[in-house]
C-alpha cells in the first residue's frame, strides 16, 4: 500500500482513499479529495512536514497526516 | 447630503487571496479597529464612497477556507453570514477570490451562495492572468455561478471602480442557492430537517446542524430540534464529506468549461524560491539571518530617532517649567505627565520596526515556510510550526501574539504556546533595557562592526527564546492535557509585500499599542506623581530638618537645595514604599529608588523608566537627559554609582524573566479561560526573576 508519505520529492499519485478514524473535513475543504492527484513538492529537511500540491491548493501537512493519505497508483517523476 | 443609510458590504475570502489589500483600497484612511462583542476578535471596518456619493460600510472578516470554521476567528464569519436579525448583517457579501487558486476559492464561494445572501464574485491578481498563461471565460462564468464578477487588481487599484458600481446594484442580485445538497445526498433527511426547521433556509439549517457549538443567536426551541439532528454525529460527518466532494466536483466541471491553463508559462518563481528557503541548510540560514537583521535594526536604526525623542522630551519638560504658572498643576505637568508619556513615545520607533518586519514576513509569504521548516523541531518541545508565529509577534508585543495562537490546532499546543510567549524580548522591555544597556556597557564595536550593546542586547533576545523553548520543554513533560492536532498550513504564493498593506498594519498596530499602555502609563505616572510630591511630617517639615542638620556646617545654598530634595523624596510615600520592599530587594542590588519602579512596573514593564524619569525630575532640577540623571546616582553611604556593571545585569535579568504586564495577565486569562494559567505565569516567571538575578549578582559583584 502506497501513501503520501512514501513519495519522493516531485513525484505524484493519485489519491484513492483517506483511511482516518475521524477524516478531517478541512483537509477535504483543503482540495483532498480521493480521485485527485497529488505532488510531493518538498520534504521539510527533518523530512516532516511535507508540503503537497493537490487539486490546484498548496499546503503542508504531518507525515502522520500524510500516511493516512492512500494512493491508487504512484506516477513516476517525470523529470 | 444623502439620506439613504450606508449599503453594508462584509467582504469573506481565503487567506492570502489579498482580501486585506482590497479592503485598503476600499477605505483608505477611513477604517477602524474595534472588537466583536465578546471576544477578542479584531473588527476591521471602513466605510467607502460610491460612485452617486452614497456611502458603504465595508467589514473585512476574518480570512477562511471554509464557512465551516476551525478556530474563533473563522467562526466569525459563520455568525455574521448566518444571524439575520444582527445590525452586522450584510447586504452584500464579496467574496475575494484569487486567480491562481480560485478552485480552492470557489468551494468558499459556492458556500456563502447557499446561504441566499446578494454575494458577488471578485477575482483579485487579475494583471497576473496573462503572464501565468491564465484565461478565464468570465461570462460564462456568470452565467453558471448566478452572479456578478468582478477582475480585479487591488494592488494596482484595477477593477476598483467597477467594484464600487457592482456594490451599488446590490439588491439585483440573484439570491438562489447553486447546489441543492439534499438531492444527491439523501433526499428523505434532508427533508425531514426541512420540515422541522422550517425558519432557515435548508443550507442554513444543515450548518447549524453541523456545528460543534451553538451560535448565539438561536432561541432555545430550534436549539431543542438542532440537538436531535446532532445525535448522529457520524451521519453528520458523512454528510460533510459528501458534501465537499459534490462541491468540488461541480466546480471542476465548471472550471472546464471557463479556465484554461498553459503550463507552460509561469514556471516559476514559487518552486524556485521554495528550493533556496525551505533548503536544509540555507533554508536555517536565511531564517537566523532575517531573525539577526531584524535585532540588529531594532537597536541600530532606531536609536537615532529615540535618541531626538529623549531630547525633545527633556526639553519640554524644562520649557514647561519656564512658561507655566507655579503650582500644583505646574507640577503635574512638568514633572508627572510629561516624562510619563515620554517614556512611551520613545520606543515607538522600536515597536514599529519590530511591527514592520513581522508584516513583511507575513506579506511574502516566508512565515508559512518558517512554519514548514520549524514544526518538527517545535514539535520536540511541545509546541508546532505555527507557534513561531507567536514567538517572533512577541518580540513586538505579547499580546497580539498571544491571540496569534489561535490558528495552532491542538490545545496543548496552544497552551504552551500561550505560557511560554511572555517569556519572549517584547517592546516594553526594550526601553528598560535600552537605557540600562547604555548606563553599563561602553560602546565600543566587536571587529569594527557589531555594536558591543547591539550585541547585548542581541543576547537578551536569545536568553528570551532559550528561557521560552526551555520552559516549553518542562511544560510538555509536566502538562497533563489531552488534545487532538491537527495540521494544516496553506503555502500561499510568494507576494512582494504591498507598501500600503505594510503602512496600514504597522499603523494600527502602533497605535493600538501606543493607546493602551499610554493610558495605563499616564495613569501611573499621575498616581507616582502625587505619591512623590506628598508625604510624612517629616516630608513637609524637610526645609527645617535639613536646615537643622546642616547648622554649622559650610554648604552652599545649591547643595543644601539637593539635599532638601533628597530628604522630601526620601520621606514621600512613594519613597517609604520603595523603603520598604528595600530589604527584598538589596541582595539584587537595588536600591529604593528602583524598587519603586518595580513596584510600579508591575503593571507594564515600560513604566520603568517613566517611573525612574518621575523620580529623578522630582528629586532634582537637573535639566539633563534621563540617562544622563541615571548616569549620576549613587549611593548616599559608599558613594558608589546604583547603575553599575552587576546591579545593572541583575536588573536586565530580572527583567528578562519577570511577568510584569497586566495586559498579557488579562489576555491569557481570556484566552485558556481560567485564572489557573495566568497565575501560574506570573508566580513562575516571578520567582524565576529573582532567583536569577540574585544569582547574576552574587556572581559579578
Amino acid at each position: 500500500m502506497q501513501t503520501v508519505a512514501d513519495l519522493h520529492r516531485g513525484e505524484k499519485g493519485i489519491i484513492e482513499e483517506l483511511s482516518f478514524v475521524e477524516i478531517p473535513l478541512a483537509l477535504m475543504e483543503m482540495g483532498c479529495i480521493p480521485g485527485k492527484e497529488v505532488t510531493l513538492i518538498q520534504l521539510s529537511p527533518l523530512k516532516d512536514p511535507l508540503y503537497i500540491h493537490v487539486n490546484g491548493s498548496h499546503f503542508a501537512i504531518r507525515r502522520e497526516t500524510a500516511e493516512r493519505i492512500i494512493l491508487a497508483k504512484r506516477l513516476f517523476n517525470e523529470l | 447630503m444623502n439620506s439613504k443609510k450606508s449599503i453594508k458590504v462584509a467582504l469573506v475570502g481565503n487567506p492570502n487571496t489579498g482580501k486585506t489589500s482590497l479592503f485598503n483600497q476600499l477605505t483608505g484612511l477611513t477604517q477602524k479597529v474595534g472588537n466583536y462583542p465578546g471576544i477578542t476578535v479584531d473588527k476591521k471596518q471602513g466605510s467607502c464612497r460610491l460612485l452617486d456619493g452614497s456611502l458603504a460600510t465595508i467589514t473585512d472578516l476574518p480570512g477562511t477556507y471554509s464557512i465551516n470554521p476551525t478556530s474563533i476567528d473563522e467562526s466569525i464569519v459563520l455568525e455574521t453570514l448566518l444571524d439575520v436579525e444582527s445590525k452586522e448583517y450584510p447586504d452584500l457579501v464579496i467574496v475575494v477570490a484569487e486567480v491562481e487558486n480560485i478552485k480552492r476559492n470557489l468551494l468558499l464561494f459556492t458556500q456563502v451562495k447557499d446561504l441566499k445572501i446578494p454575494a458577488i464574485l471578485v477575482v483579485n491578481m487579475a494583471d497576473q492572468m496573462t503572464r501565468k498563461g491564465i484565461f478565464l471565460d468570465i461570462e460564462k462564468l456568470e452565467e453558471i455561478l448566478q452572479t456578478k464578477i468582478e477582475l480585479v487588481s487591488a494592488r494596482k487599484k484595477e477593477g476598483i471602480d467597477a467594484l464600487k458600481k457592482a456594490i451599488l446594484n446590490y439588491k439585483e442580485y440573484d439570491v438562489n442557492p447553486l447546489f441543492k445538497i439534499s438531492e444527491k445526498i439523501d433526499q428523505a433527511y434532508f427533508d425531514e430537517i426541512k420540515a422541522s426547521l422550517s425558519g432557515f433556509s435548508l443550507y442554513k439549517s444543515w450548518l447549524l446542524i453541523t456545528q460543534k457549538n451553538h451560535v448565539k443567536f438561536i432561541s432555545e426551541a430550534s436549539k431543542h430540534i438542532i440537538d436531535k439532528f446532532k445525535v448522529d454525529q457520524d451521519k453528520l460527518k458523512k454528510y460533510q464529506h459528501k458534501e465537499t466532494i459534490y462541491r468540488y466536483q461541480y466546480i471542476n466541471d465548471v472550471l472546464k468549461k471557463t479556465y484554461r491553463i498553459d503550463r507552460t508559462k509561469g514556471k516559476d518563481l514559487r518552486s524556485r524560491l521554495d528550493k533556496v528557503l525551505t533548503h536544509k541548510i540555507f533554508g536555517y540560514v536565511i531564517f537566523i539571518a532575517i531573525l539577526l537583521l531584524m535585532f540588529q535594526s531594532v537597536f541600530d536604526w532606531a536609536s537615532i530617532p529615540m535618541d531626538y525623542i529623549d531630547a525633545f522630551f527633556s526639553y519640554l519638560s524644562s520649557w514647561s517649567k519656564e512658561v507655566l504658572p507655579e503650582g500644583v498643576l505646574f507640577n503635574l505637568i512638568s514633572e508627572g505627565i510629561i516624562p510619563g508619556i515620554g517614556g512611551i513615545v520613545i520606543f515607538i520607533p522600536q515597536i514599529a520596526i519590530l511591527f514592520l518586519f513581522v508584516a513583511v514576513l507575513e506579506e511574502t509569504g516566508y512565515m508559512s515556510r518558517v512554519v514548514f521548516l520549524m514544526d518538527k523541531i517545535m514539535r520536540r518541545f511541545g509546541m508546532s510550526g505555527k507557534s513561531v508565529i507567536p514567538l517572533i509577534s512577541g518580540t513586538a508585543c505579547a499580546i497580539p501574539a498571544i491571540m496569534a495562537t489561535r490558528n495552532i490546532g491542538g490545545w496543548k499546543d496552544r497552551l504552551i504556546t500561550i505560557l511560554v510567549t511572555p517569556f519572549t524580548t517584547c517592546s516594553a522591555r526594550l526601553p528598560v533595557y535600552a537605557i540600562i544597556i547604555a548606563l553599563i556597557i561602553p560602546e565600543d564595536r566587536v571587529f569594527g562592526i557589531f555594536s558591543l550593546q547591539g550585541m547585548v542586547l542581541m543576547s537578551l533576545y536569545i536568553l528570551g527564546f532559550a528561557s521560552a523553548i526551555i520552559s516549553a520543554f518542562i511544560l510538555n513533560k509536566v502538562l497533563k492535557v489531552e488534545s487532538k492536532n491537527f495540521f494544516i498550513v496553506e503555502m500561499p504564493n510568494y507576494k512582494l509585500p504591498s507598501i500600503k498593506n505594510i503602512f496600514f498594519d504597522v499603523l494600527e498596530k502602533t497605535k493600538a499599542f501606543v493607546l493602551g499602555a499610554g493610558k495605563i502609563i499616564l495613569a501611573i505616572s499621575i498616581v507616582l506623581w502625587f505619591l512623590a510630591s506628598n508625604g510624612t511630617s517629616d516630608f513637609k517639615n524637610a526645609e527645617k530638618i535639613v536646615a537643622k542638620k546642616s547648622v554649622g556646617k559650610n554648604i552652599s545654598v545649591e547643595e543644601l537645595e539637593s539635599e532638601i530634595a533628597s530628604f522630601k523624596l526620601e520621606n514621600s510615600y512613594i519613597g517609604v514604599m520603595g523603603k520598604m520592599i528595600e530589604p527584598a530587594i538589596s541582595p539584587l542590588g537595588y536600591d529604593w529608588k528602583i524598587g519603586i519602579a518595580l513596584i510600579s512596573s508591575f503593571a507594564a514593564r515600560e513604566v520603568f523608566v517613566g517611573t525612574l524619569s518621575t523620580i529623578y525630575s522630582v528629586g532634582s532640577d537637573d535639566e539633563g537627559t534621563i540617562k544622563q540623571r541615571m548616569a549620576a546616582e549613587v549611593d548616599p553611604i559608599t558613594g558608589e554609582k546604583i547603575f553599575n556593571f552587576p546591579a545593572g545585569m541583575s536588573l536586565l535579568v530580572f527583567y528578562a524573566f519577570a511577568l510584569q504586564c497586566m495586559g498579557t495577565l488579562a489576555i491569557v486569562k481570556r484566552e485558556t479561560k481560567s485564572w489557573k494559567w495566568p497565575m501560574l505565569q506570573l508566580v513562575g516567571m516571578g520567582a524565576l526573576a529573582y532567583i536569577s538575578a540574585l544569582i547574576t549578582f552574587l556572581i559579578l559583584k
